[in-house]
């Protein structure tokens, strides 16, 4: 409980005595490239993948011969949009980025560099950490939009090479009972998971204290209760937005 | 002038600090000297405000550090330049853009103005072509004159060291102690530098404070130290054979 009281309090800091808005442009363009560009290529190796297995594993559950092919398709976009991109994408990310940002923090921490900011009048958290919130609340939800289209692409290419649907019924699918809120709840949800996942992170990495080891444990830490705080943000948005 | 008044300090049950008071002149090297977990470091923390103490008081030119004025304690650390025990580089800029930093954050100076203030530092501390190259490629030696030259840059009234010479062979260990006395003397800087060197102590020691388990025990100079009677600093002095042996 304590732990969480000083999450709170930590987040506090960071919109306290902030530096002037110049100081976190170029710091948030530098941790856009950090969190989303160079995230882009695993984002998009995962989610190309969930949606052929996706794609594939549903068609082999269709055992009826009343249910049409295109149902497939339905399923892959709907699972896709709705769980799939962000939930997985941001599992994925918390262990890419969550794990970044503890280690960078923490080591920060122990080589006494957090100190020197300190120590010239810096809020050192809101310094350091609000970029890489900012940043992640920009990219995730882009991210989460590229791991969708790829997903629904992976399952269209697995789905016509594996003849399991014709390219014709996967589009007709895709088209069919659309809801274009489940884009938008999608978004809603990248967002929610990107403040869970800089913030988490970064609390563990900025309070870890000692050497290597502890540093290590922080990193661990982060990913472990980023992946948990997901998950239980994942059921309280869906019970409050669907 | 730099004052300290009956500073105290506690972690959870253990009591680091007893008591301390003393004063730091202008122009003048003045050391914290004492064995490992004596509270030195813990001491220099209070007194730069990294970490608050229980009780006591750290004047400024007579103005209280560590009372609850904001703005205040903003001035102070303007006026302030600290090298940490491991430099505190930052990982992720060029040795210039280090030594820029503080320029960078609290001044409004151009970008050529800043780079020549930068240059300057650079150049004082014997490191004018290291601009470019990144922490990790110095040496530790290096990084300490990088973390004097980022300390100096806004032209502090204070400097602290903690422990400049930790991990230097001792060539380069009287160079930085001497260099931390150059910049003292000609800046008339208040330097007050924590060290357990004593090479240091006879080097650079225009006033010595000897803590022993969290209590200030002896105040001297370089010239002093060798005569006192304090058998704990006489212990710590004397710790190896050379020096026991030039005792009798």
């Amino acid at each position: 409980m304590s732990h969480i009281g000083k999450y709170f309090i930590f987040l506090g800091t960071l919109f306290t005595n902030r530096e002037k808005a110049g100081v976190y442009y170029r710091l948030v363009m530098d941790e856009c490239i950090s969190i989303g560009i160079r995230s882009v290529f695993i984002v998009s190796i995962v989610s190309t993948f969930i949606g052929a297995v996706t794609c594939v594993q549903t068609a082999y559950n269709l055992v009826s011969p009343l249910v049409p092919l295109y149902i497939i398709s339905v399923i892959v976009r709907d699972s896709t949009i709705l769980e799939l991109a962000p939930t997985i994408t941001s599992i994925v990310l918390a262990g890419k980025v969550g794990s970044n940002i503890a280690g960078q923090l923490g080591t920060m921490r122990i080589t006494e560099q957090i100190d020197a900011l300190e120590v010239i009048g810096i809020n050192s958290s809101s310094y350091l950490v609000l970029p890489k919130v900012i940043a992640a609340m920009l990219m995730f939800p882009l991210l989460v939009i590229l791991a969708g289209f790829l997903s629904i692409w992976g399952g269209y290419v697995a789905g016509t090479l594996a003849d399991i649907i014709t390219p014709q019924d996967y589009i007709f699918g895709l088209r069919s009972g659309f809801n274009s809120f489940s884009v938008t709840f999608a978004i809603i949800k990248s967002v929610v998971f990107a403040f869970l996942i800089a913030t988490i992170s970064a609390y563990q990495g900025y309070n870890a204290r000692g050497g290597a080891l502890e540093v290590g444990n922080a990193s661990t830490t982060a990913v472990t209760n980023s992946c948990i705080a997901v998950l239980a943000a994942d059921f309280l948005l869906a019970q409050l937005l669907l | 002038m730099l004052e300290i008044k009956n500073i105290s300090k506690t972690f959870g049950d253990r009591q680091v600090l007893y008591n301390i008071s003393g004063s730091f002149e202008p122009g003048q090297t003045s050391l914290i000297i004492g064995g490992s977990g004596t509270g030195k470091s813990v001491l220099l923390k209070c007194m730069i405000g990294l970490v608050k103490p229980d009780s006591g008081e750290v004047l400024y030119d007579g103005r209280n550090f560590l009372a609850d004025n904001e703005e205040e304690q903003k001035t102070i650390r303007r006026e302030m330049g600290v090298l940490f025990q491991g430099s505190a580089l930052f990982d992720s800029k060029t040795v210039l853009e280090n030594v820029r930093f503080p320029l960078d954050m609290l001044t409004d100076m151009s970008s050529s103005e800043k780079n020549d203030r930068a240059q300057i530092c650079l150049q004082r501390v014997g490191l004018e072509g290291a601009g470019d190259r990144m922490p990790s490629e110095i040496s530790g030696g290096m990084k300490k004159r990088v973390g004097i030259a980022r300390a100096i840059v806004l032209n502090p009234k204070y400097l602290f060291c903690d422990e400049p010479n930790s991990g230097l062979d001792p060539l380069t260990s009287i160079k930085i102690d001497q260099l931390i006395k150059e910049i003292t003397d000609e800046y008339q800087i208040t330097t007050v530098v924590i060290t357990h060197d004593m090479n240091s102590m006879l080097e650079i020691g225009e006033k010595i404070m000897f803590l022993y388990k969290g209590k200030k025990l002896w105040e001297g100079n370089s010239d002093t130290i060798v005569h006192s009677s304090v058998s704990e600093l006489n212990d710590f002095i004397y710790a190896n054979k050379l020096l026991r042996e030039m005792e009798k």
